[in-house]
């Protein structure tokens, strides 16, 4: 996984799922998951509204 | 749950619900899918709408009303104010809805007229032939299934995938949404009026919004541009808001979301496939609001399924009456929204107070949205020359 989501903090309100370019985010029921297509671009991290995601780097 | 469907909606938020409604009482075969456990809930909305819009599909009733409200009071940078209203008999113009209670209300409303509606169940994939989509992989307990139908409806919301899936590119950029906090506050008097706080003092290409929701209570949120997101975050502006302007407010329920704000998308139809309203970026751009948006076009979506039914085509060829239709409705006032909102994001904090000097002695509590830009366009012709062949 390389987009971590704190899931402290996530408020799972799918912001970031609908700016990933690939899809690689889903929102399940109050957790976000990540799958393997992510390419670390960053956005979902960028415009998550309470700072849940962090791109890690590899 | 059977195998096979006339139609099926993934989504059971108001443009989910009005589509099954409206499929199932012109006799379709409807399934409609919701993959949270309760529909409506959590919430991610400023839950405001206007009262015209929204009786074209619904009754009022109090169970979901938690408050009316008089009009907007636009408050700029400095402090002044304006007040508006959309209708000069300063009747309710506006609802706050509890949207809880508002979402579970439309879908049993679609259940009464005959659909099936079916929580905790996800859509996972689509099923294709020859191209054309003809059901969904449903997921429910952890257990997937294959549900064929004639059409799909994707009614996903923000984070939409069913149109991602038929090929249709709705990701969006971080400058085509809003990315939201809000608190329900309580110990607060919030008057009559919904309150917008406008300005980069307040929020980087958004604003701060105060919906009165009954009692003592009031949403109070904010919205910033999502390119303008990262180093600052709605969420931490939303408490120094709080902070400084209500700091007797108490914190009853917090709220996160994204709102799209892109204007209308090439296409929201494929064959076998129709979106509707967060899920079609129909939500308006300037305003955020989306709810009325999306029951319109959940309206016309529906009444093109049961033409496509009498037809025996689901092609994109019966499917082009919803995009014509939606685009020359609602399609109108989202690509005008669309337009003045990027004007407006570029404006400064003593811009926007110079145009809120420019109405001095001019009683806006009459005018509406259009009407005020109209006259705000006038008096600032060098300012807002954009918007002159708009209004």
């Amino acid at each position: 996984m390389v987009v971590e989501v704190n899931r402290f903090k996530c408020g799972y309100c799918g912001a970031c799922v609908g700016v990933c370019p690939v899809g690689a985010l889903e929102l399940m029921e109050t957790w976000i998951e990540v799958d393997d297509s992510c390419t670390r671009c960053g956005v979902c991290a960028k415009i998550c509204p309470v700072g849940a995601l962090e791109v890690k780097i590899k | 749950m059977k195998d096979r469907y006339d139609v099926i909606v993934v989504g059971a938020g108001p443009g989910g619900s009005i589509t099954a409604k409206t499929c199932a009482e012109g006799g379709l075969d409807v399934l409609m899918i919701e993959k949270r456990q309760e529909i409506g809930d959590p919430v991610r909305c400023a839950e405001g709408v206007g009262t015209y819009a929204l009786k074209k599909h619904i009754a009022p009733d109090k169970r979901w009303i938690a408050a009316e409200v008089k009009g907007s009071r636009i408050i700029a940078p400095d402090g002044t104010q304006i007040l508006m209203s959309s209708d000069s008999a300063m009747k309710d113009v506006g609802y706050t809805l509890e949207r809880k209670v508002f979402d579970r209300v439309l879908a049993q409303n679609a259940a009464m007229a005959g659909a099936e509606v079916r929580v905790k169940t996800r859509a996972t994939g689509l099923l294709k032939n020859n191209g054309q989509v003809s059901g969904i992989k449903a997921m429910y307990m952890g257990e997937t299934k294959d549900i064929k139908a004639d059409i799909v409806i994707g009614a996903d919301g923000v984070e939409s995938k069913v149109g991602r899936w038929a090929g249709i590119d709705t990701s969006l950029k971080p400058h085509d949404i809003e990315t939201c906090a809000q608190f329900l506050i309580s110990n607060i008097d919030p008057g009559e009026y919904s309150e917008f706080y406008i300005g980069e003092k307040y929020s980087a290409g958004g604003y701060v919004w105060i919906f009165p929701k009954g009692g003592y209570t009031a949403n109070v949120g904010i919205g910033i541009l999502g390119s303008k997101s990262g180093k600052i975050r709605a969420l931490s502006l939303l408490h120094d808001f709080i902070e400084t302007h209500i700091p007797h407010g108490k914190i009853l329920e917090m709220v996160v979301g994204g709102v799209p704000v892109s204007g209308p998308i090439e296409r929201t139809i494929a064959d076998g496939l129709m979106l509707v309203g967060d899920a079609a970026r129909q939500s308006d751009p300037l305003t955020g609001g989306g709810i009325t948006n999306a029951m319109d076009a959940g309206q016309i979506a529906g009444e093109v399924c049961i033409k496509a039914k009498e037809k025996g085509d689901y092609s994109v060829k019966t499917l082009m009456e919803y995009e014509d239709r939606w685009r020359a409705t609602i399609g109108k006032e989202i690509s005008r929204s669309l337009k003045v909102k990027n004007l407006l994001i570029k404006l400064t904090d003593e811009q926007f107070n110079q145009l809120a000097h420019s109405l001095d002695g001019i009683d806006a509590s009459t005018m509406e949205l259009p009407k005020m830009l109209a006259v705000l366009s006038r008096k600032n012709p060098k300012l807002l020359w954009e918007l002159r062949s708009l209004y």
